[in-house]
């Protein structure tokens, strides 16, 4: 009994010796800072007198934060899943247990390690008005006065396409495009190192049963991956703020409406210097992170109690 | 006989759809590159000729190429010869990216080695601060950051984007992930020889966390290099601006060279994903597993 508490108690020491240089940083960079942000959320501009929830409310009743965030939200909605499902299936077309198709794999991969600020004059080439994607269109659109989309609200349609697809309504499609052309390749690694995970006997039993290809799939490989699934959901939400370099890349600092997101706001405040609302923010971002995390971590415990696991 | 051929058949057939929707897929990523590639290899009136609008020389129908009608190798002569912007911005991308990784590896790793090899009182409230920080965008922490760094009176300097850098949480998560992959087996024995609580982390738990290690680093260099936020919140002065910042206005600047001067941006880590790809692959799994 002696013994194990000393051990663990010199354990516990050593521990701390390897975490204080990192644990120092954190705490001045981000955990000391952070008090203060706590406290400015709550005083007036000057930082001076207090004001309660004021800031709270005039933040939420901002106009450009609700877009923002709603333009975030949608965002999210949209790409997470979409994200999640194609490089699922792309997981599922290029893995092999024998480790070939290792070329397809690192062509994947390879939009991840590319800079956004190189690979957007390519973009630009495409959807820019007389760009590639508009030249296509125009190409298959075989007649006079017919569109692929009526309304004109996205094609003007005289004779060609001349639509600017970064600025416009179609700025957000284009960014989950751009969104899931340079991130498809990391969720691609991670369900990979999942799918390698489950153990090969088991889809030769279930063989010898007579389960189908798809039965497999669903009762073996969607089970297997349930560990994996939340790790990609939260590395593909944190890279999802990161779209921001596209954004602004494309679009400028003003881009459509449909595009503004948070960053874009912070940016703008940060040009103001507009710092009692960014603390603001950022305190109802990390409330809104959190309730997320509980609500995941909730859900989660729920499912194993009604599953049994 | 004849369901033995229907079925090789169609195995034969399920095959090559495979191997076309992969190379569907592939030629998705590959096309945008070489796209850059070949524009980066043409003569300045070849480039204003095909690719007015995007590099904003006027409105005239793009007329791609995969291969340059008069191949150049000018526009690289001239950014690398005679473009002394791109080199000291190419410096500066340097300067505030490899100090940060050196720090993220000094004070990262062992840290990652704590949360994963101790068992300590608040382990896992730590923990969660971490992976918190990790998952928070940059904008939020940018309020924090930006308080500290204007009190310390870093703001304008290399060191606004080094510090904040050295201390990034994502590195600590990964390597934790790949260090507890360890067998405990081979901790106990480095402990029987005698090896202390140092030495252990320092020849033992280095080169069996390598994997996590270097897909740490490598993650952090394909981050830091394409860093926008960070240098557009913090730094003023044009002749600080890392690469990621100037390079977008470069065809302003400098048609001419501007896909040259992409291809030149993408080489670094292109070049250290192709040396690091199977240590990437088996960090990020590791970082999958136990999750």
């Amino acid at each position: 009994m002696r013994t194990a508490g000393g051990i663990r108690r010199r354990q516990s020491r050593a521990a701390w010796f390897f975490l204080a240089p990192s644990l120092a940083g954190v705490a001045a960079f981000n955990a000391v800072p952070f008090a203060d942000v706590v406290r400015r959320s709550f005083l007036d501009a000057m930082g001076k007198s207090s004001v309660g929830l004021d800031n709270y409310r005039s933040v939420c009743g901002n106009v450009a934060f609700q877009l923002a965030a709603v333009n975030t939200a949608r965002f999210l909605a949209v790409c997470l899943p979409l994200l999640m499902g194609i490089s699922f299936g792309l997981a599922l077309l290029v893995f092999r247990r024998d480790g070939r198709g290792n070329f397809y794999r690192t062509s994947l991969v390879l939009p991840m390690v590319i800079p956004v600020a190189a690979i957007v004059l390519v973009w630009k080439m495409i959807l820019c008005r007389d760009g590639l994607l508009n030249q296509f269109l125009t190409w298959i659109s075989p007649l006079e006065g017919w569109s692929l989309l009526p309304g004109g609200g996205v094609g003007r349609w005289e004779g060609r396409w001349e639509t600017d697809w970064v600025n416009g309504i179609t700025a957000f499609p284009v960014l989950v495009v751009t969104y899931i052309w340079k991130n498809a390749g990391y969720d691609l690694l991670l369900w990979l190192a999942g799918l390698a995970s489950i153990p090969e006997s088991l889809y030769d039993a279930a063989r010898v049963d007579g389960a189908g290809a798809f039965a497999r799939l669903r009762y073996i490989t969607v089970p297997g991956l349930s560990g994996t699934f939340g790790l990609v959901l939260i590395l593909s939400a944190v890279n999802s703020f990161r779209v921001y370099r596209e954004a602004y890349l494309l679009a400028g600092s003003y881009p459509d409406m449909s595009i503004y997101m948070i960053p874009h706001l912070f940016s703008h405040w940060f040009l103001t210097l507009d710092v009692q609302n960014m603390c603001t923010a950022s305190m109802l971002l990390i409330a809104a992170a959190l309730s997320v995390a509980a609500a995941a971590a909730a859900g989660r415990r729920a499912w194993r109690r009604v599953t049994g696991r | 006989m004849k369901t033995g051929f229907v079925r090789w058949s169609f195995a034969r057939c399920r095959k090559n759809l495979r191997s076309a929707l992969c190379g569907a897929v592939c030629l998705l990523v590959w096309l945008p590159i070489l796209l850059m590639l070949a524009a980066s290899f043409m003569p300045e009136d070849e480039l204003l000729y095909r690719y007015a609008e995007p590099l904003g020389a006027g409105r005239e129908a793009v007329r791609a190429a995969l291969l340059p009608s008069y191949p150049a190798v000018s526009p690289y002569i001239e950014l690398l010869f005679r473009s002394p912007g791109f080199f000291v911005m190419f410096w500066n991308s340097c300067i505030q990216v490899i100090p940060a990784l050196a720090g993220q590896l000094l004070v990262g790793a062992p840290a990652a080695w704590a949360f994963a090899r101790f068992s300590f009182p608040g382990k896992k409230q730590l923990f969660f601060l971490y992976v918190l920080l990790m998952v928070l965008p940059f904008q939020v922490t940018q309020v924090s950051n930006y308080l500290v760094l204007d009190r310390m009176g870093l703001l304008n300097t290399h060191l606004a984007l080094i510090l904040p850098g050295i201390w990034s949480a994502f590195p600590v998560f990964i390597m934790t992930k790949s260090f507890e992959t360890i067998p405990d087996a081979l901790m106990e024995a480095a402990y029987l020889d005698g090896a202390g609580e140092f030495g252990a982390f320092l020849y033992v738990g280095l080169p069996s966390g390598y994997a996590g290690i270097v897909t740490a680093l490598l993650l952090g260099f394909i981050d830091n290099w394409n860093a926008l936020e960070q240098p557009m919140a913090y730094l003023k002065d044009l002749f600080l601006w890392p690469l990621s910042l100037y390079l977008p206005g470069i065809a302003q600047d400098k048609a001419a060279v501007a896909f040259a001067a992409c291809m030149v941006m993408m080489l670094p880590p292109v070049l250290l994903y192709l040396n690091g790809q199977s240590e990437l692959e088996q960090g990020i799994a590791a970082s999958g597993v136990k999750e």
